[in-house]
């Protein structure tokens, strides 16, 4: 009996990982298929208002570039604060829950938060704001991975670095995040892959332009608010040039993820 | 032991409290650390010989809430008097007392840094920058504890791609590079395999020529060895302190005699 339950459960198991496989190969197939055949050199040069990508490409890189510069200076500085100060106190249990639940938070709730405060005080949507709302979603990530990759450096690090006669802080900037620098990074990068790819935390704020700008005080041009607009688009030209945004897009993200796997093998 | 006996620190009525204990740690300990002599703190596991040695470089004050009672006395090169370790409040007081009082861990800690940044990081922090001077004593430093030949084509390279031997020396290295009075080993070798064991052991009895030694042991043939004076620690209390050679030969203490022959520990 034991072993028929057994087996019932080995191929009830593989049966599901085969269809969650199935899922994601087709979603890939499909999106390789579509996005592919309308990847061209053309749609690289050229901006949305001439059918290209370029200016989405540009501006949604400038929008996560800014989120980074927000994200992982306040999130490397707090997860220090967690792993290194706090010793644990409530305040830090706290914090940590909070973060945590902040990571699972609608990415459209921060957008509409973003709204509120960002947008409709100005009155109009603009780049701003869109960077701000991926700084906000990037910062728990870069929060959490900080304080899990200081914890796993060994506290007699800690020690000899006291030891020999350093202050607390040089000990944690010469020492301590240089021996966790390889984990950081590839939380860092993984962080990075999350929000390059986020729609709805820039629905409200930053929306798109259809032209090329620098100018984060107005609409700013966006990949993946391009992508929802025109995939809705009656024209099929403009569908075509949705899925290979979508294609484009995946492969950013798909070899931001290898990156990050790369090192981690390539350091340990 | 005909030549005169210098103390180098002090310890009166010392006891510890960890955070949050009920209990003291460490109990009434009375115990003098003479200078360019090795002592050997000997006792079974959890009797507080780590304990106390975390105490003689305050060690225990990054993390808050220890307590400390009694009196830590270290001799001032300079005026000769002695100080109580335990007023120092500031962290300024504390880096110099850490200068002064170095420390080896149990587990090697190279810091993820060259070999010859590991040694000159110590000397940096006291404000020594000129590399010409920073590169003699690091090549002194090296020298001194043995490692020099093995590593001098090396330098830049990570001090974690070192053997585990190897890179408890280069700790050495690193603690007697700022020339500290005192050095605490906390377990040097046990991590170690037999033959960096033996290393260590040698490069103990030539350093104790320049620096004094505390060592930490649950090796009582290391401690025979290595020590000029044994303390035998029991249920955080000092059982019994004497040379070396009385506390193997002939302890005056039951309990340091059962321990020495086996028969707990």
């Amino acid at each position: 009996m034991r072993l028929i339950i057994n087996k019932i459960i080995l191929i009830l198991s593989t049966l599901a990982a085969i269809l969650g496989l199935v899922f994601l190969f087709w979603i890939l197939i499909t999106l390789t298929i579509k996005g592919f055949a309308s990847v061209n050199l053309y749609i690289f040069t050229h901006d949305l208002i001439d059918n290209g990508l370029r200016n989405l490409l540009i501006g949604q890189f400038i929008l996560a570039f800014i989120a980074v510069l927000i994200g992982v200076p306040l999130g490397m500085i707090a997860g220090i604060y967690l792993q290194e100060y706090s010793f644990n106190n409530k305040f830090a249990t706290f914090i940590r829950n909070l973060s945590d639940v902040m990571m699972s938070a609608p990415s459209i709730v921060i957008g509409t938060f973003v709204y509120a405060i960002m947008v409709n005080p100005i009155g109009h949507l603009n780049g701003w704001a869109g960077a701000i709302a991926l700084g906000i979603m990037m910062l728990p990530i870069v929060v959490r991975t900080t304080d899990d990759m200081l914890g796993l450096v060994p506290k007699e690090l800690r020690e000899a670095g006291v030891a020999i006669g350093a202050p607390k802080y040089k000990v944690i900037f010469n020492i301590i995040i240089k021996a966790a620098k390889v984990g950081i990074m590839t939380g860092l990068l993984l962080a990075f892959a999350r929000i390059i790819g986020e729609t709805a935390p820039l629905l409200f704020t930053s929306g798109n332009s259809q032209y090329f700008t620098l100018n984060l005080n107005h609409e700013f041009p966006s990949l993946t608010v391009a992508i929802y607009n025109l995939a809705t688009m009656p024209d099929k030209h403009l569908v075509d040039i949705a899925w290979a945004g979508a294609f484009v897009l995946t492969l950013f993200v798909l070899i931001i993820n290898l990156l990050g796997r790369y090192i981690v093998k390539e350091k340990k | 032991m005909s030549e005169k006996l210098e103390k180098v620190m002090d310890i009166k009525n010392f006891s510890f409290t960890y955070n949050g204990a009920n209990k003291p740690s460490l109990k009434n300990i009375n115990l003098p650390i003479y200078f360019k002599k090795v002592t050997a703190l000997i006792g079974p596991s959890g009797c507080g010989k780590s304990t106390f040695l975390r105490s003689l470089n305050r060690i225990h004050d990054l993390y808050p809430g220890n307590k400390y009672e009694g009196e830590i006395l270290l001799k001032d090169i300079e005026t000769g008097d002695m100080e109580n370790i335990l007023k120092y409040k500031k962290e300024n007081e504390l880096i110099k007392l850490r200068q002064r009082v170095g420390m080896i861990f149990q587990k090697p800690t190279p810091f993820p840094m060259s070999i010859f940044d590991n040694i000159a990081y110590g000397l940096r922090l006291m404000g020594k920058k000129n590399k010409k001077f920073l590169e003699e004593k690091v090549e002194e430093a090296l020298k001194s504890s043995a490692l020099w030949k093995e590593v001098k084509d090396r330098l830049k390279d990570d001090a974690r791609g070192l053997s585990g031997g190897q890179q408890q020396r280069l700790c050495i290295a690193r603690a007697i590079a700022v020339e500290p009075e005192v050095l605490l080993m906390d377990e040097p070798t046990s991590a170690l395999d037999p033959l960096s064991t033996l290393a260590i052991e040698e490069l103990v009895t030539k350093l104790k020529e320049k620096v004094t030694i505390v060592i930490v042991t649950h090796n009582m043939q290391q401690a025979s060895r290595v020590s000029d004076w044994t303390a035998f620690m029991y249920l955080g209390e000092l059982i019994e302190y004497g040379t070396t050679e009385q506390i193997f030969i002939s302890p005056h203490e039951k309990r340091t005699a059962d321990y020495i022959a086996g028969k707990f520990g």
